[in-house]
């Protein structure tokens, strides 16, 4: 049974525009409350060793300051783990780490004495540099979340020894880094045993279960509120390292404690995408249909933790084959632990597999579009499940009509211009949510979920849910989100945010129309033998000046095959927000590390390049007509993530249609295409 | 951010009165660099209110103020009709809302951009003299390619400076007049020293002399981001086939005027072999070979589109 439509489907303005807009909205650390006090995070500058001695005399004589912690007086967290054991020993393990905590009366005392924390090390040699032969790497025993490292079927070696058309290239993608307009804050309060924070994440349930996990107490005694947050794209859907130092640092002086990260502290302590180095194997018949496929990756974890990226995982659905491997090897490095960065696996995954799709195709003759075609699977190679629905095929073909894909590269002056495709894919997924329904004695309704918007329009469009659902107007109820008091609700991530939560609102308010007056329920999940994925093409001219190797994206264009799409609106500025994240990935994004230090180099928006306007001049996504039964009442498939995947291979694509040279190490710079086009433009 | 001492001077005698002090233009760059603890001045002079005006000079020339926001000076109709390039220099530079405030003094003596520089965890001669320079084998990807010295390998960061540079530019001091060209360093021995002015000396002016060929000159920065990003090189270029100036940015410590490219041209060779005798001065760094080409590219690249 699926939801009566009249809201879902219409393009409704975000409910907290105008707040946003006016400045009303507030995000954690503008939280005002009485007696707050400031931190500010020491970080380490080595990249590996011990601290020896912290020196806080200078810090603590600074006027305001109320207490400086490092790891001596710091009490102990036996159950906390990994990058949330902050000031636990007096190990470092990256350039960055936090190392001491000032606590100060004003943000200005503490980010001043903050300087003022002298800290002496023994320094050990560290080893931050990502390499295929790298003497760490190791297989760990999954990757992320809980899928096989390696797979294997039939015989890869045959497989291309059979084939009539092989490649067989490496790919490189560098390190990235979230960069959400709202850095990371958290203002920490505890009353009694109870601690309150108000956070900017992506999971106010979550963050209250690892936090409470970390202080080892009750998760009912942490809650989380987070009413606005400002972006996140996976790098607040875990606890990072401040919220346990705000809440320490809270404890120690009794006081509300607040933390902001900064910019520059971001690039070691909020989590990155791992770098990879990719080698992709494929093979072909004459008539372009595949005989083998292999994606073998390597990337990197930490000494901290593991976090093991499923880069090609994608590849295991993507495409049939009667040969088939993917592997995944880990290298352990004296840096910050990866963490999640939207669409995580798919996203690099995806460059490197069609990338190395368009050189099959241009190595076989075929229009890349048609060796997609006679490759799409009927069912999910991995698992011989079907597909819930699948209309991959759909957005290439009817994509290209409307986009008027004319690859083959021309010139216009000192420029050139070239095409180019990749195809998008995302797991469609939904997780078990509460969710809580009341009617109100006015007429209106209360609808409490424990969802964040993260800028997203999550809270619109569940309440766009809430009132098809009851079939009232949407200024009949009252959407309440962002705060863990609201039961369990899965974090903002996975693109299964909607879907998960609005499958709960769907399920409390359909109580209420039996003539309850308030619900509680509990979705579960469901493990139907479907493979349930959203598909898309995506489609990009690029211009390449010839005297200065500048490229310019002058056309990008994504057909999307998603579900329902719920609201238009902001379901648009979901897809070509990841598209434009997949133009900065392709050609400007890179975290550039100094091996002599081991950090970030380039750690500010000044040198780190995010797109800006003028980089995405004319850009447009769209979608079939899906519906998908399988994956929630809505008949909607999350869409968060799949607009940045497939979108740095589009553009590498039309690199090398343009220019006839095939970079294979992101990003494509001026500076990596210059020596080749230029040798070109020569001859 | 260390504490300090803030005054708005009323005029320039007046902002001279405070020995030692450092003058505020628009506070793009310096606030910048006192949050991250690069700069840590003891008394702040704001000038950003004096100098705003351009005014004429006999001859068809400039004075413009050293309090003259960048965009007011990008807007201004003689500017934009006998100096287009310093036009388009100064729009090429930052965004829209940080040229409203810049000022034009203050983009002549806005300090690199160098990462090293900028991070106070990390050695700099720059920052802190005798520390060593990182970036020389470090990340210098844009990093100079002209007139480096072991101690220090940073570009001067400012479009405006290099349209100066190619026109000839006079910088009106509240103690001298100086050409632009003048006013910056080469590092050397002493890359602390980003420019030749003493303590206490303000810049309060820049004229810019009549100059015919300036009409048709053009600027092209070449980036990797279409806009807010600095060059990784950039070529003010004049030629109306009589006369000619070309100075380039993003490629040494100062604005670099290529006078060994206007004197080839001068004396009848092509454009590319001009700008490849320029450019054979180059030495580049590890990591940043491409920027020699691109350069040269571009320089030959802007004369013939004023050419034809």
């Amino acid at each position: 049974m699926s939801v009566a439509t009249r809201l879902l489907g219409a393009p409704v303005d975000r409910l907290e525009a105008r707040d946003k807009v006016e400045g009303r909205a507030q995000y954690a650390y503008e939280h005002e409350i009485e007696h707050v006090a400031y931190g500010a995070l020491v970080a380490s500058t080595i990249a590996k060793g011990r601290v020896r001695a912290v020196d806080t005399r200078d810090a603590v004589a600074e006027d305001g300051v109320l207490a400086v912690l490092t790891w001596e007086e710091t009490p102990k967290l036996p159950k906390a783990a990994g990058e949330l054991a902050v000031l636990q020993s007096e190990r470092v393990s990256y350039r960055g780490q936090i190392v001491a905590v000032v606590v100060a009366e004003s943000y200005e005392a503490a980010s001043r004495a903050e300087r003022l924390v002298h800290v002496e090390y023994d320094v050990e040699e560290h080893d931050v540099e990502l390499r295929p032969d790298h003497p760490t790497l190791y297989k760990p025993d999954k990757v992320n979340p809980q899928f096989p490292t390696d797979t294997e079927e039939g015989d890869v070696d045959r497989g291309l020894g059979e084939a009539a058309h092989t490649i067989d290239l490496t790919y490189r993608t560098p390190g990235y880094h979230n960069n959400p307009m709202e850095p990371h804050a958290t203002l920490a309060l505890w009353e009694g045993d109870s601690l309150t924070l108000y956070d900017s994440t992506q999971g106010a349930y979550a963050y209250s279960e690892t936090v409470a996990q970390t202080f080892d107490m009750p998760r009912e005694r942490v809650r989380v509120i987070a009413e606005h947050v400002g972006g996140g794209f996976g790098s607040k859907g875990t606890p990072r390292p401040h919220v346990i130092a705000a809440a320490i640092a809270a404890r120690h002086v009794r006081r509300p404690v607040k933390v902001a990260v900064t910019r520059q502290q971001m690039f070691a302590l909020t989590g990155y995408r791992t770098p990879t180095i990719q080698r992709l194997q494929l093979g072909c018949d004459a008539e372009g249909r595949l005989t083998a496929i292999a994606h073998d990756v390597i990337e990197q974890t930490s000494t901290v933790d593991e976090f093991a990226e499923q880069t090609a995982v994608v590849t295991r659905m993507m495409y049939a084959a009667p040969n088939r491997r993917t592997t995944h090897r880990l290298a352990r490095l004296d840096v910050p632990t990866p963490s999640w960065m939207r669409a995580p696996g798919e996203c690099p995954g995806m460059y490197a597999l069609e990338s190395a799709m368009d050189e099959l195709a241009r190595a076989s003759g075929l229009d890349p579009i048609e060796l997609r075609v006679r490759n799409d699977p009927s069912v999910d190679p991995e698992s011989g499940h079907p597909f819930s629905t699948r209309n991959l095929v759909a957005c290439l073909r009817e994509g290209a009509e409307r986009f008027g894909w004319q690859p083959g590269g021309r010139r216009d002056g000192r420029t050139l211009v070239g095409m180019g495709v990749a195809a998008s894919t995302y797991p469609a997924r939904k997780r078990p949510s509460e969710a809580h329904a009341r009617r109100n004695d006015d007429g209106t309704f209360t609808v409490q979920v424990g969802a964040v918007d993260i800028g997203t329009g999550a809270r619109t469009v569940l309440a766009q849910i809430a009132a098809d659902t009851l079939d009232v107007p949407l200024e009949r109820v009252h959407i309440e989100i962002g705060d863990s008091a609201f039961g369990n609700a899965p974090v903002a991530g996975g693109s299964a945010g909607t879907s998960s939560w609005g499958a709960a609102v769907v399920q409390a308010c359909r109580v209420l129309l039996t003539g309850e007056d308030e619900a509680h329920v509990e979705t579960e999940s469901s493990d139907e033998p479907l493979a349930k994925h959203g598909y898309g093409a995506q489609f990009v001219e690029v211009r390449v000046d010839v005297d200065t190797a500048e490229i310019r994206v002058a056309r990008a264009f994504g057909l999307f095959a998603c579900g329902r799409i719920l609201n238009p609106k902001t379901a648009r500025s979901q897809f070509i927000g990841g598209m434009t994240m997949g133009l900065g990935m392709a050609l400007l994004e890179e975290s550039r590390v100094d091996p002599r230090f081991g950090d970030v180099v380039n750690h500010d928006l000044a040198q780190y390049h995010v797109p800006v306007n003028a980089d995405v001049p004319d850009i447009d996504a769209d979608w079939i007509d899906e519906d998908d039964p399988h994956i929630n009442p809505m008949g909607a498939k999350g869409i968060g993530e799949i607009g940045i995947v497939g979108t740095a291979a589009a553009v590498a694509n039309a690199v090398h249609d343009a220019t006839g040279i095939r970079i294979r190490d992101l990003p494509i710079t001026p500076e990596r295409l210059a020596p080749a086009l230029m040798q070109a433009a020569d001859s | 951010m260390e504490p300090f001492a803030y005054r708005r001077a009323t005029t320039v005698d007046d902002a001279l009165t405070t020995p030692g002090a450092t003058f505020l233009g628009g506070g793009t760059n310096l606030v910048d660099l006192m949050r991250l603890g690069v700069a840590a001045p003891d008394r702040l002079v704001d000038v950003s209110r004096l100098n705003a005006e351009i005014e004429e000079t006999d001859g068809g020339g400039l004075r413009i103020g050293a309090g003259v926001r960048n965009n007011d000076l990008a807007f201004d109709g003689r500017v934009r009709e006998r100096w287009p390039a310093l036009s388009e220099a100064v729009l090429a530079g930052a965004s829209g809302q940080l040229r409203n405030l810049a000022t034009t003094g203050g983009n002549l003596l806005q300090r690199t951009r160098c990462s090293y520089f900028q991070d106070v965890t990390k050695p700099c001669n720059k920052r802190e003299p005798g520390t060593g320079c990182p970036a020389r084998d470090g990340d210098h990807h844009n990093l100079a390619i002209l007139g480096w010295s072991e101690r220090c390998v940073a570009t001067h960061p400012s479009d405006m400076a290099v349209a100066l540079a190619a026109f000839d530019a006079i910088v009106h001091t509240s103690r001298r007049l100086l050409p632009v060209v003048e006013l910056h360093r080469l590092p050397g021995d002493d890359p602390a020293r980003d420019t030749v002015l003493e303590p206490d000396e303000l810049i309060v002016a820049v004229e810019l002399p009549p100059l015919q060929v300036a009409r048709s000159s053009t600027y092209r920065k070449v980036r990797e981001r279409a806009s807010f990003a600095f060059a990784l090189v950039s070529v003010a270029a004049a030629y109306d086939g009589a006369d000619v100036r070309i100075a380039l940015g993003g490629v040494a410590h100062r604005p670099w005027r290529a006078t060994t490219a206007e004197q080839a041209i001068r004396d009848g060779k092509s454009f590319r072999e001009a700008a490849e005798a320029e450019l054979a001065q180059a030495e580049p760094l590890r990591d940043n070979a491409y920027k020699v080409e691109l350069a040269t590219r571009t320089i030959v690249r802007m004369l013939e589109e004023l050419a034809s």
